[in-house]
């Protein structure tokens, strides 16, 4: 059972202390004196939900759905500390059932000097490339695996950094935060060689950092069954070297057995390896990317799914796209259990003032990823047969899940024209990506084949007023061996968007996305969503209505299911 | 609960008891696009202005936004010693893709990588892009979340508000 931190309000008490800092900002607002700043924000999502049984779109009970939070954040001189209030009333549909409620679900307080940091209460860290250990907030996907317990940063000597943490992690909200019921202990050490040997290498072209980290989480085995790992360690090693336009860096992570739902129980190590070097100079940029993962699925929660209870970070190795098709039809998601994965990106500026890139220049923009399975044989040694199986490191399999292929084009024809194009072309293994099934529930078999059009054209009318106007078109499907065209999952679709923004204050969208070609003539539906906001500062206000589809919706290479929904949906940000 | 609420009280109260000038911006460790380790309580530009801009290579705006204050940008310092520090939120998977970007683009600005966003999150941030315009004291004097043609003007209108 997780442990349960149930607020039983003190409202008096409560509001005194909010006060207090209210005060502080009241005075520091009238007096000379420092007594600090206080920031913050405030987000709400709300949406009422019609019935749209066409679209699949539920009506959840009570007909509507909130999620909001506000961080309050206080900063003076070297100390800072901080709350955030959540409410998930009900959560919105699609996001992860471990959150609801409303209630306190972050609290800390923290004290930085130039060599020692010490935050005790909640608090997000990362070592190195975050393979072994990755604490952090994705709010929109619900995604937040906030460690409680203790950090200490020091600055050893000089170039020389170490961090450790001692705590639990967040593995969901129910009126105030829920933490797992195991531990995580994580040590870090980073050199600046350039730092340390300060008198040869100050001046040096040549920088070179040096980190390595240990992490070991613990978990009572209460499994009838199996014999399993209550402490399970995990360590990692990194290079990032630099000198002029040229980068490589490097990590490498193992980790001992970890018999999880994941990888089905079995008791093979873990291991992973990052590569990212880039080269660039001005008006070009090359990159190239490296990953392999076998078996590096890390929890605190053994038992853990999805998004949830993850102590590690594996990143997808493909370009984040934005475009609405792109982003939210076939994305990659990250393969926990094993990937090799490639990706290389090519970036270059045609010269102002030259033939190709006119008067204000043109990027040029060429992208290409893959990832690919792992080459492993089950392992049928009789003395271990929970050990799974045996994988050759650094060699993909024969199976591929994902690859995507694109080429952009920007160009500033003028002062006020800016027109980008855009192709993708994407292979999606579904079977691995979505389990075979797609966001309806229908059985969807193999590789889907996807070309993605993109034209997006920015004209700004005068200094205050713009627009800008989206055709996106994805076509699926694949030539037979008998040369005829065959669509696949729900065939084509396009997307329409039109955009006129009043600078500084106001926004009209509209977004039409059409099924045009679903292999079923009911299902070609326009999906069709009207949005106005108004921006003041740090204020965001937008209201939109209309029909929003099934799908993935993902932010930096993480995604979550979203449902397809009918109605009004109304969001507020504030940063303060 | 009771304990989070003395917590705070604490806070507050030792908040106004023991004064001391303090840098403004909280201490957050972030790194310079060679791996460097710098503390962002660190950030200063000599007294004049300075705008913190969070954005990210798959944002969209935040890059028309930098490419569009880029083109001015040199009459910006001119006119008024403003300086631009851009702070990249990209994680693992995209921070290698910052520094071609910006390369690429070539763009003028002070860069940083904030990866697990522990900055952005230390001033406000929700979603990029989000500009912060700080005085000469260290005080946060404008804040504009998102990004529509012509906000740059705004911005400037701003910064010009703190040279006059």
């Amino acid at each position: 059972m997780n442990t349960k931190y149930r607020i039983t309000l003190k409202r008096r008490l409560l509001l005194g202390a909010l006060a207090s800092f209210l005060f502080v900002e009241v005075t520091a607002q009238n007096n000379d004196q420092d007594y600090g700043q206080i920031h913050g924000n405030v987000s709400v999502t709300m949406q009422q939900y019609n019935e749209d049984t066409l679209i699949n779109a539920a009506v959840p009970d009570p007909g509507t759905a909130m999620n909001a939070f506000t961080n309050l954040l206080y900063t003076r001189g070297n100390f800072r500390a901080g709350i955030r209030y959540e409410s998930y009333l009900n959560r919105l549909e699609g996001y992860p059932q471990e959150f609801s409620g409303t209630g306190l679900g972050y609290r800390f307080a923290s004290f930085t000097n130039e060599e020692l940091d010490i935050t005790v209460g909640n608090f997000y860290d990362q070592f190195g490339n975050g393979l072994i250990l990755r604490s952090y907030q994705e709010p929109t996907l619900g995604i937040d695996n906030a460690m409680d317990g203790i950090k200490v940063k020091v600055k050893a000597y000089k170039g020389v950094y170490i961090k450790g943490l001692y705590g639990k992690m967040r593995v969901g909200f129910d009126g105030g935060l829920i933490n797992s019921d195991g531990i995580v202990r994580g040590l870090d050490g980073e050199v600046s060689l350039n730092e340390l040997f300060d008198k040869k290498l100050e001046a040096s072209k040549h920088r070179i950092n040096l980190g390595g980290s240990f992490v070991s989480k613990f978990q009572r085995d209460e499994d009838p069954d199996l014999v399993l790992p209550e402490n399970v360690g995990s360590w990692a090693y990194r290079l990032n070297y630099n000198v002029g336009g040229y980068s490589f860096n490097a990590e490498y992570a193992e980790k001992i057995n970890d018999p999880s739902f994941d990888n089905g129980y079995i008791y093979k190590p873990g291991k992973a390896l990052l590569i990212n070097t880039a080269y660039s100079t001005k008006g070009f940029g090359i990159v190239l990317d490296y990953k392999y993962n076998d078996n590096m699925s890390y929890r605190v929660n053994r038992d853990a799914k999805l998004t949830n209870a993850l102590i590690g970070f594996l990143p997808a190795l493909t370009r984040p796209h934005t475009y609405n098709l792109a982003a939210t039809l076939y994305p990659y998601a990250v393969q926990l259990n094993g990937e090799v994965a490639y990706q290389g990106n090519i970036s270059y500026q045609f010269k102002r003032g030259s033939k190709i890139g006119g008067k204000y220049g043109m990027t040029l923009s060429l992208n290409y990823s893959v990832a690919w399975g792992l080459d492993s044989t089950i392992n049928h040694n009789s003395s271990n047969p929970r050990y799974g199986y045996e994988a050759n490191f650094l060699v993909p399999g024969e199976e591929r899940y994902f690859q995507d292929f694109n080429v952009q084009l920007e160009r500033k024809f003028n002062k006020n024209l800016k027109v980008s194009l855009m192709y993708l072309n994407f292979i999606y293994n579904n079977d691995i990506n979505q389990g075979a099934r797609d966001n309806n529930g229908t059985e969807v078999h193999g590789n889907i084949h996807a070309n993605i059009y993109i034209a997006d054209v920015k004209y700004k009318i005068d200094r205050k007023n713009s627009i800008n106007a989206q055709l996106q078109v994805l076509t699926t499907g694949k030539v037979d061996d008998h040369g005829t065209e065959k669509l696949e999952h729900q065939g084509h679709w396009a997307t329409a968007i039109l955009e006129y923004t009043r600078s500084p204050h106001w926004f009209v969208a509209i977004l039409d996305q059409y099924n045009f070609a679903n292999p079923e003539n009911i299902y070609r539906i326009h999906y069709l969503l009207g949005s106005v906001g108004y921006i003041n500062g740090g204020n965001r206000l937008t209201v939109s209505y209309g029909k929003q589809r099934a799908g993935l919706f993902c932010v930096g290479g993480v995604c979550r299911t979203v449902p397809a929904s009918n109605g009004v949906t109304v969001t507020l940000s504030s940063t303060f | 609960m009771k304990k989070l609420a003395a917590l705070l009280l604490f806070v507050g109260m030792t908040a106004v008891s023991f004064a001391q000038d303090g840098k403004k911006l909280p201490s957050v460790q972030i790194k310079d696009v060679q791996g460097k380790t710098i503390s962002t309580a660190d950030l200063n530009n000599d007294g004049k202005p300075m705008v913190i801009n969070f954005w990210a290579t798959w944002c969209g705006p935040c890059k028309t936004e930098l490419n569009t204050i880029n083109d001015v940008y040199v009459d910006w310092v001119d006119e008024t010693g403003v300086k631009i520090v851009a702070i990249s939120i990209d994680d693992t998977r995209s921070a290698s893709r910052v520094q071609p970007y910006v390369n690429t683009k070539g763009w003028e600005y002070e860069i940083y990588i904030d990866s697990n966003k522990e900055f952005f999150q230390a001033m406000g941030g929700v979603t990029p892009p989000l500009s912060l315009l700080i005085d000469g004291e260290g005080n946060i004097v404008y804040t504009h979340n998102g990004y529509s043609p012509g906000d740059e003007d705004e911005l400037y209108e701003e910064i010009l508000k703190l040279v006059e």
